[in-house]
């Protein structure tokens, strides 16, 4: 059983209030950073811990930290990407409703660390009671005088504002959820300039995701060092998994990174197997966005060894039998799981969800998406899967966020992965629309990788 | 600061796009733009036709840059080179997002006011196919009066931003915007209200499609049809150097001088665009040189028959109505 950083008091009655939080060692790296630490030594523990964004890209969080442009007479912002809304991605949500002092904590101690005075919480506006969860949890803080001015006779003053989004995927990107943030419309920006060089307001600026804030307090209590003992390479320290679909026991898990994907799935500490005593068909490991993966290759790499969840191992073999990290979004598809109804799910998701500004993600979104549309419903023609390999090669890299490559790699990688399950909706349109496909060969052992030369 | 684009090496001032270089050298090299606008602080990046490959990022640093970017909106580093029309992949990646562009645009070039100085149908022209690949319905919207002088037609628009730029910059309240996301976004006033600004026709002459007209000149004149000429008047709003599109006698059109890549060199305010169409109320300067390539001027500065046709005198008889009518005009 892994160790719990983040989780471990999950379950302790009443651990959302401050009080049963503080008696817990809540708080604690606050006073460690506050009193004992300087904010660069912050954060070259977090640099020493190897933390890795968890909002999906997994850039470093330390080298994100000291790429902060800190101009003198400039304030400077940490903003709290909570803005979650990855179909599939509920991590976050788990996090602040359950523990949103952990989050406070978090964010006092980056702030610290950044040199920031005020900071944001972005949270998404479909999650009004995460909202009313972190203000409660804000003024608790502040009466017990962990926020305001002046933090524990440190000298070191901060406010912390919870801003609720208009519930726009979009705005989960950092620069479109800065200018949100600002009261505009949630368009991304056009980069250069980083955030991190002028961000919100102009200002220099950090957008970390949630999970990544609530992992600088362990990485504070126990030292980066000890963190990075955990996990696997370069993914190091836990993960929070939200694992969906149909599985026995879906959830939020916390995992060591490096913890074998068929463990994952199959053993009753975490997702205890296939509902219903059905057969995995698919897998998306982190979120609709990234890459989905039958069976058999989510469980083994193209060379045969056994898939992990880790940064690495997930994305071991590229685009063409690899997928991603991703968020976290953990979602199987048993036998019964239509693919091709899947992708157009996905494929609809992220046409209403283009922001619009750039031209291949606004009409190519939609394109696919009426594609795959009359592909699920039985009207589609053989020649359909090349126009759509060739759509999603037309969006993906052209557009200014990456939410043109997020729309792109799902079809994309279905099509690569479950031609035929796309062709038997072609050839057997009226039957399509009544019955699945099935599991077909999906889950059979990989075969024997051919090494060339 | 040294940039070389397609081969041709250029100096630049820093801080210079990659677009505006390559504006410097001129000719075919230049990558298309359909939303940046050299007078409009924060437009381009949009539309995606201006990609181009940077195969070496800088003198410090030649690493080529990992995707294709957005030449209007990239800066040049010393050093840079840059490939556009010699790299496949940015002429695939283009013909890509003249695609998408011409998914949902109706292609009603016959009846579009805009058709013959249109940028969409110069780009769809050279790099789009024949045959669309979209099977579905486009999307359609209603036309919109906003003011009494400026029809807006979304079903038209490519949304590359610029006119909300203008009104932004150029005039002084902002009463339009885009609403909406995706390709359900739509440039509206929200509750249809009158844009009214005294310089609120400049977003006519930024629109590169023709999702705005001019509603003194809709449906008057095909563009071929008439002739630029340069003229000026003292006005107290704008600088008042205008091109007044004459169709025989009369003054059908003012716009502003529009340069090759169709920005107009200076704003013009509406007294001088709406209401001054005498040829009294101007001092002319000239004609107003138009591109051989432009379609505007095929028709009448020179005209030249076939070879075939001057020396062939039953095809000189058969034409002559022809003739008559083209060295008139």
């Amino acid at each position: 059983m892994g160790r719990k950083l983040l989780l471990e008091h999950i379950n302790v009655p009443g651990i959302n209030t401050f009080d049963v939080y503080r008696s817990k060692g809540g708080y604690a790296a606050v006073e460690k950073a506050l009193k004992t630490m300087s904010p660069d030594e912050v954060v070259e523990e977090v640099k020493k811990s190897g933390l890795r964004g968890r909002g999906g890209a997994g850039f470093p969080t330390g080298m994100k930290w000291s790429f902060l442009a800190k101009p003198e007479g400039v304030p400077r912002y940490l903003v709290c990407n909570a803005d979650e809304s990855e179909p599939g991605t509920f991590k976050d949500r788990y996090l602040m409703t359950y523990i949103p002092h952990l989050l406070i904590e978090g964010m006092i101690v980056s702030s610290f660390a950044l040199g920031a005075n005020t900071s944001y919480i972005y949270v998404r506006g479909e999650m009004m009671p995460q909202i009313r969860i972190l203000e409660k949890a804000i003024a608790e803080a502040k009466a017990k005088g962990f926020l305001g001015k002046n933090i524990l006779g440190s000298g070191y003053d901060l406010e912390l504002y919870v801003q609720p989004g208009g519930g726009a995927y979009i705005c989960g990107e950092e620069t479109a959820l800065l200018e949100s943030l600002e009261g505009k419309r949630g368009n991304p920006r056009i980069k250069p300039p980083f955030p991190a060089i002028a961000g919100l307001y102009g200002r220099p600026t950090v957008v970390n995701n949630v999970e990544s804030i609530a992992a600088v307090v362990p990485i504070v209590n126990e030292g980066g060092d000890e963190y990075a003992k955990l996990g696997i390479g370069r993914s190091t320290g836990t993960k929070l998994i939200s694992a969906g679909g149909n599985l026995k026991k879906p959830g939020v898990y916390e995992i060591d990174l490096g913890l074998p994907v068929e463990e994952f799935l199959y053993s009753d500490e975490y997702c205890g197997g296939i509902a219903n005593g059905k057969r995995l068909k698919a897998v998306v490991a982190g979120g609709s966005s990234v890459p989905i993966l039958p069976a058999n290759l989510i469980l083994k790499t193209i060379n045969n060894e056994p898939r992990l969840m880790s940064y690495e191992s997930l994305a071991d073999g590229g685009f063409i039998t690899g997928t991603m990290m991703g968020s976290g979004g953990f979602i199987a598809y048993d036998e019964d799981a239509c693919i091709v109804r899947n992708t157009w799910n996905f494929a609809r998701f992220y046409h209403h969800e283009s922001c619009g500004q750039c031209s291949p993600c606004r009409e190519g979104t939609g394109w696919m998406e009426k594609v795959l549309h009359r592909l699920e419903h039985g009207h589609g023609k053989m020649s359909d899967m090349d126009l759509l390999v060739d759509v999603s090669k037309k969006i993906e890299g052209n557009t200014i966020c990456p939410l043109g490559d997020a729309a792109a790699w799902p079809v994309a990688s279905a099509i690569r992965h479950f031609r035929d399950e796309f062709e038997w909706h072609v050839t057997n349109g009226a039957e399509a629309t009544t019955r699945n496909y099935g599991l077909a060969h999906y889950a059979d052992p990989l075969p024997k990788l051919e090494t060339a030369g | 600061m040294k940039v070389t684009i397609d081969g041709i090496p250029v100096e630049v001032e820093p801080g210079t796009t990659i677009l505006n270089a390559a504006r410097q050298i001129g000719g075919d090299i230049v990558p298309p733009a359909m939303c940046y606008y050299s007078k409009l602080e924060g437009s381009g990046g949009k539309c995606r036709t201006c990609l181009v490959k940077v195969s070496k990022g800088s003198e410090k640093d030649p690493r080529p840059m990992p995707k294709l970017v957005a030449s209007c909106r990239t800066t040049v580093m010393d050093g840079m080179e840059v490939q556009n029309i010699t790299s496949p992949e940015v002429v695939e990646a283009r013909k890509g997002v003249v695609e998408m562009l011409l998914l949902n645009h109706p292609l009603d070039c016959p009846v579009c006011d805009q058709a013959g100085e249109c940028h969409l149908q110069d780009l769809g022209f050279e790099h789009g196919a024949a045959k669309t690949r979209y099977e579905f319905d486009r999307r359609t919207f209603e036309k919109i009066d906003i003011g009494d002088k400026i029809q807006l037609h979304m079903t038209r628009c490519i949304l590359c931003y610029r006119c909300v730029f203008t009104a932004d910059q150029i005039t002084n309240t902002r009463l339009h915007g885009i609403l909406n996301r995706g390709d359900h976004s739509e440039i509206s006033t929200y509750i249809t209200k009158a844009v009214d600004n005294d310089f609120s026709g400049n977003i006519i002459d930024v629109c590169p499609v023709g999702a705005l007209t001019d509603k003194t000149f809709r449906f008057k004149n095909r563009v071929w049809f008439t002739k630029p000429v340069d003229a000026h008047r003292d006005c107290d709003k704008c600088c008042g150097k205008v091109t007044l599109w004459y169709k025989g006698e009369d003054v059908i059109r003012v716009t502003g001088r529009k340069d090759v890549y169709g920005e107009v060199e200076e704003f013009i305010c509406n007294t001088c665009r709406f209401d001054k169409k005498k040829t009294a109320d101007w001092v002319i300067e000239g004609p107003r040189k138009i591109s051989h390539k432009s379609v505007i001027s095929s028709n009448h500065y020179e005209f030249t028959p076939l070879p075939v046709v001057k020396t062939n005198p039953v095809l000189m008889e058969a034409n002559k109505e022809q003739f008559e009518r083209d060295t008139r005009l």
